[in-house]
């Protein structure tokens, strides 16, 4: 078994495991709700943008993958072989997409936030000079905008809803707020992705994610928490919430277990 | 003519005689017949997924898209266009999957769109866009009766192509592929 490291990946590679790995976890969130979720059409929807987001992910890991098994040392390896065969501490999404679904509320509440962000990323991407970030953006970034457009409508609607549904969403917010910050905040990694004319700027990035939010939220009928508010961070970074453990325990259980099969 | 030469011919008389090299039209009519696995009312070619029929280096290459990221039927789709050409005598085939240009269904033929609102299907409304991703619900017609009273039901249908909706007049559910 290959493990990837931590801290001797080009640049490029701990990119594409952000890009990748926020996807699988947010879908693998989405897979949760198959069979639980409060209407028939509701568990479509969730299921489809998990589904989405599972194919992105293939998209961006499978990327990595290449550039991984090109360098060498870990011998040959797939986007199954980073979805199923690393541990937590080699996951690079951001803390907000692995927070456990709670409510319908929170679910989507987390979809929101991170929609919004995913939508400004994309968007920017399409201009990405490497060819193929550019092309896996632009396919994505069509999925993602109507992902953006679900969200917003149910956070809205949750939002401007009854007492209860205006209660639970402002909580989903409030709950979720303290994970947002890495959303904006640019690192190493993201410095030279914005350097090789990868990433967009990151004050422009989060100068746009903070408008969508806060016009969402106000024609929500939400209160706005404050963007300079304290947040956790390291999830770009591999230091994650106790949630993901338990989340890659259930996603990888079946290919760990049955490590020489090949068709499923 | 020798009984020899007589037995291997038969042995491949069930094999009809493949196209000639930079026959478009015989390649097309083959994929012509290959349905998409989820909507099977409508080829790989009215869907608009077949993006380039080319020969390289004598080797039949068909270059096919998906729709969505993550569609489920992607490599059924292009088993299914691999194992049609092989039947109609193309030998080993070349199946390339492209992402850029992305999908738009756009690309969906007039044919196509027939055949999807002859199916229960209502076709994208108006033209792909990020405005029409963002903008107000269109109006879709019902696929049953024509009828322009629909309401949507949830953003989301049988497959992640689809949307769901309801018609107010003959009070029918359908699907309704949405503009990508």
């Amino acid at each position: 078994m290959h493990n990837v490291s931590q801290t001797s990946q080009a640049p490029l590679v701990e990119y594409l495991l952000r890009l990748g790995d926020n996807a699988l976890i947010l879908g693998q969130r989405h897979a949760e709700w198959c069979g639980h979720a409060p209407a028939l059409e509701e568990e479509l929807g969730l299921l489809n943008v998990g589904l989405d987001l599972f194919g992105q992910a293939r998209h961006w890991l499978g990327y990595a993958a290449e550039l991984i098994s090109a360098e060498g040392g870990q011998g040959e390896i797939d986007a199954d072989h980073l979805a199923f065969r690393r541990d937590a501490q080699d996951f690079r999404n951001l803390l907000l997409v692995e927070q456990p679904n709670d409510d319908f509320a929170v679910t989507l509440g987390r979809q929101f936030l991170f929609d919004a962000w995913h939508y400004h990323l994309l968007s920017a991407l399409v201009e990405a000079k490497d060819s193929r970030i550019a092309e896996i953006a632009a396919k994505s970034l069509k999925e993602v905008t109507y992902h953006l457009r679900r969200s917003s409508e149910w956070v809205t609607r949750l939002g401007d809803g009854t007492e209860e549904s205006h209660a639970r969403m402002q909580r989903a917010i409030d709950l979720l707020w303290r994970f947002t910050g890495e959303l904006t905040e640019a690192d190493a990694v993201d410095a030279a992705m914005r350097e090789a004319g990868i990433a967009p700027d990151a004050e422009a990035l989060a100068a746009d994610w903070r408008d969508t939010v806060a016009q969402v939220l106000t024609h929500a009928t939400l209160t706005l928490p404050d963007f300079d508010a304290w947040t956790y961070r390291g999830g770009k970074q591999g230091h994650h919430t106790e949630h993901l453990g338990f989340l890659l325990a259930e996603m990888q259980a079946l290919p760990r277990a049955y490590s020489d099969a090949t068709v499923w | 003519m020798s009984d020899a030469i007589q037995l291997i011919d038969s042995d491949r008389g069930g094999l009809p005689q493949a196209g000639a090299e930079g026959d478009m039209a015989a390649v097309m009519a083959v994929l012509q017949e290959v349905l998409d696995p989820e909507v099977p009312a409508v080829s790989v070619v009215e869907l608009g997924i077949v993006r380039e029929v080319r020969w390289v280096e004598g080797r039949l290459s068909v270059a096919v898209t998906p729709t969505y990221s993550g569609c489920p039927a992607t490599e059924v789709i292009e088993a299914a266009i691999h194992r049609a050409l092989v039947t109609a005598g193309y030998a080993d085939p070349h199946i390339e999957r492209r992402l850029s240009p992305a999908w738009t269904t756009d690309w969906i033929t007039e044919e196509g769109r027939d055949k999807l609102r002859a199916y229960g299907i209502a076709p994208p409304v108006g033209s792909a866009s990020k405005r029409s991703l963002l903008g107000p619900e269109p109006q879709v017609p019902c696929p049953q009766c024509g009828s322009l009273e629909t309401e949507r039901v949830s953003e989301f249908g049988s497959t992640a192509c689809k949307a769901l909706y309801r018609c107010l007049s003959c009070l029918e559910p359908f699907d309704y592929f949405k503009c990508l």
